[in-house]
């Protein structure tokens, strides 16, 4: 059957093992975390995971109701067929050979991304932007020799009147 | 008023209306084993291992329709229980347990007798709590209470560290539970129960698939009303026996791998199955793609995921089994529905050419004999608690339950070493009733040493040995679809069963001639005390039906 991307947005306690119960119940039951991103939201008792799985239709049905009997669960919200905004964050490493300069500073230029730090041989590229962004800039980058990458999973917000 | 941990545990224990816990003692909890040995309201029955703590807990519950407690230390006391956690868990049975943990500063630190039982038990827990302040001690008390009962129940886990048990603070009761992120829906979709109504007018070849949900939400009376008026045949899960009388000539017998002939073909055969409080277990679905295939399917559940797991449903309901047949009886008042004659007819020649059936012959006695008996000679009333095994199977074909909360079994997880503290537990709760443990000689001896607590509390249970000196279940499937290599099953290396019970202070009977079966039992179930019977068996008897695992449930293994 066919797999589709599902990104869900999902209010938390914020206690010790709660990531752990829900990492546990995506183990336990061979589903499968394409992304996660855990951060604290305005309330101080509650934290927002926003998670990527890639699973077929019926899949994500039982994800949502597991996640939901979590007792540490406050709200499910599947941002898919919703309109949301999205965005990704990565820090890219990549050699910069003399020759290469003016090529990688072009592909910045045009992603909008921004030098953070120069090295005698490398740049570090800070990207933001959807999951589509991400992987063309890396194609784009993959032959200068991308030296490490660090990626933060999606984070992704509903837009006004989506939830 | 100023009360230690130790003392608000108790205390809130006691408010849930509870008078018994089982449990054993370990330096982690020594405060709180302090504290019970200096008053009368709550009554401590030490176990002998705390894997029976948990299960005597979990038939407390189930016998006495509340919840059980168990009680144990940190570090292998509390990882001994594991096993009935996970039992509790698969059968949806409210336990609360409480374990010792080292004092807070220790955790973290590999501290003696340390685990992270909050971490081993978190798959196999509804939830579970550490409690590092003692401010939040009573109120997390209550919440494992309210998770553990209500919604569907489960065990829940609450670990306390040695130091909040010492500490004393001014106690306050914290009132009522509330958790924003948990609310059970109880009350079905209303144009959904319409809907059933109008599926069981319909239908030409009706049957009721009733489960352990059925039981856990009392729903028992409304259930059989329900297929007294539409004339609906009624099959169960080994977790819903006991939930439509098995006397009632509209009783199919229990269903799948084990299930009676006709009530796997009626399930093959149906065009409209009304599943309560089920969960469609593979032991009971047998080929998924094949279960079932004609019909259109009625789910009542109260857990959203049971819904669409393993089946896909045509009628849904979310909701308390209890609330939701009460709903549909009340819109079928003034209806008028089928008879069914020709279905019903079709299940009886089903149930006339191919009965449970067994071979007693003179010399060898067989185990459904001895079952048949027990159940003719307490006439249907004792609780029944099983082993794991075929001695399980052949109690919930042979034994008829009438009633709902009679028949005890570790019927997801399959503990063996399940039914002797089980049967502790439902006699705890229930000190007026005659309870039987159903086991076999394997699985007795893996929890063999709660005789001890049985003894020693003075709580009366009659146990009943199937002595085939083989684990039979295991045996069985070597016969069928291993050759016959019969290995490590055989058991025939065994204790004497009835010194054994004397050594522990109970009595033991014998018995090896079929014609002494039905006295011994009468003997064994007259006598005070705890009595263990032991049945020399036919070695080589297997369980039939039988679905071979993956096969349709229709594509039984006959006699």
């Amino acid at each position: 059957m066919k797999t589709n991307r599902y990104l869900l947005s999902i209010l938390v306690d914020d206690e010790p093992g709660v990531l752990s119960r829900i990492a546990g119940l995506f183990s336990s039951r061979a589903f499968n975390i394409d992304s996660l991103s855990v951060a604290n939201t305005t309330e101080p008792e509650i934290s927002r995971i926003t998670m990527v799985t890639k699973c077929e239709p019926h899949i994500i049905e039982q994800i949502k109701k597991q996640l939901n009997k979590l007792i540490n669960v406050i709200t499910v919200n599947d941002l898919t067929d919703k309109k949301y905004v999205q965005r990704q964050l990565a820090l890219i490493k990549v050699n910069a050979q003399p020759e290469k300069r003016a090529e990688i500073l072009r592909i910045v230029d045009i992603f909008r991304c921004k030098i953070v730090d120069v090295g005698l041989f490398h740049y570090t590229i800070e990207m933001s932007g959807n999951s589509d962004k991400h992987d063309a800039i890396i194609s784009l980058l993959t032959p200068m020799g991308i030296i490490e990458i660090a990626s933060t999973g999606t984070i992704a917000l509903a837009r006004e009147n989506g939830r | 008023m100023k009360l230690t941990g130790a003392q608000i545990l108790i205390k809130m224990i006691r408010e849930e209306g509870i008078d018994t816990i089982f449990g054993y003692p370990g330096g982690a909890v020594i405060d709180i084993y302090d504290t019970l040995a200096k008053q009368n309201d709550l009554k401590h029955i030490l176990v002998r291992h705390e894997q029976g703590a948990v299960h005597a807990a979990d038939a407390y519950a189930r016998a006495n329709k509340s919840v059980g407690v168990a009680l144990v230390t940190s570090g292998p006391g509390a990882t001994n229980t594991v096993t009935g956690i996970a039992s509790a868990y698969c059968d949806s049975i409210p336990v609360v347990i409480f374990t010792g943990q080292v004092p807070t500063a220790l955790i973290g630190n590999d501290a003696f007798q340390e685990v992270d039982i909050v971490g081993i038990t978190r798959p196999c827990t509804k939830h579970n709590y550490l409690v590092k302040d003692i401010n939040k001690l009573a109120s997390v008390i209550k919440e494992a209470f309210h998770l553990a009962s209500s919604g569907r129940p489960g065990p829940v886990l609450v670990d306390l560290p040695k130091n909040v048990m010492q500490t004393e603070i001014d106690f306050k009761n914290p009132g009522k539970v509330s958790l924003k992120s948990y609310k059970p829906n109880y009350k079905p979709n209303k144009k959904q129960l319409n809907r059933v109504v109008e599926l069981i007018q319909k239908a030409k070849r009706p049957v009721i698939f009733a489960g352990g949900g059925v039981i856990l939400s009392q729903a028992s009376k409304q259930l059989t009303s329900l297929a007294k008026i539409a004339n609906i045949p009624v099959t169960a899960s080994l977790m819903g026996l006991g939930a439509f009388p098995g006397s009632n000539p509209l009783w199919l017998g229990m269903l799948g791998m084990h299930g009676t002939y006709r009530a796997n073909m009626s399930i093959g055969n149906c065009d409209l199955m009304i599943a309560a409080g089920v969960r469609f277990d593979d032991r009971v679905t047998g080929n998924i793609e094949k279960f079932a295939p004609h019909a259109k399917i009625i789910q009542i559940d109260i857990d959203p995921t049971s819904i669409h797991k393993n089946i896909k449903v045509q009628c849904p309901i979310v909701g308390d089994c209890k609330t939701a047949l009460k709903g549909i009886l009340q819109l079928m008042e003034n209806k008028i529905f089928n008879e069914n004659a020709t279905w019903l007819d079709q299940i009886k020649a089903w149930k006339d050419t191919t009965p449970l059936r067994y071979d007693q012959g003179k010399k060898i006695i067989k185990p459904q004999f001895v079952i048949e008996k027990l159940y003719d000679l307490t006439k249907g009333n004792a609780i029944i608690t099983t082993e794991v095994g075929q001695n399980q199977m052949w109690a919930a074909q042979y034994y008829h339950f009438n009633k709902p909360n009679h028949f005890i079994t570790s019927g997801g997880l399959g503990a063996m070493g399940f039914g002797l503290p089980a049967a502790i537990g439902a006699k705890a709760a229930c000190p007026d009733k005659l309870v039987v443990d159903i086991a076999g000689d394997g699985s007795i001896q893996m929890n063999i040493q709660e005789l001890m607590t049985a003894i020693e509390s003075k709580i009366d249970v009659k146990i009943v040995i199937l002595n085939n000196q083989y684990l039979g279940m295991v045996r069985q499937w070597q016969e069928l679809f291993y050759d016959k290599v019969y290995s490590s099953t055989d058991m025939a290396n065994a204790p004497d069963f009835v010194k054994l019970a004397e050594a522990y202070g109970a009595k033991g009977f014998r018995c090896d001639r079929p014609d002494e079966v039905e006295s011994t039992l009468s003997k064994g179930l007259n006598s005070k005390g705890t009595i263990v019977m032991e049945f020399m068996v036919d070695r080589e008897e297997s369980v039939y039906p039988m679905v071979p695992a993956g096969e349709a449930i229709t594509e039984m293994l006959l006699v």
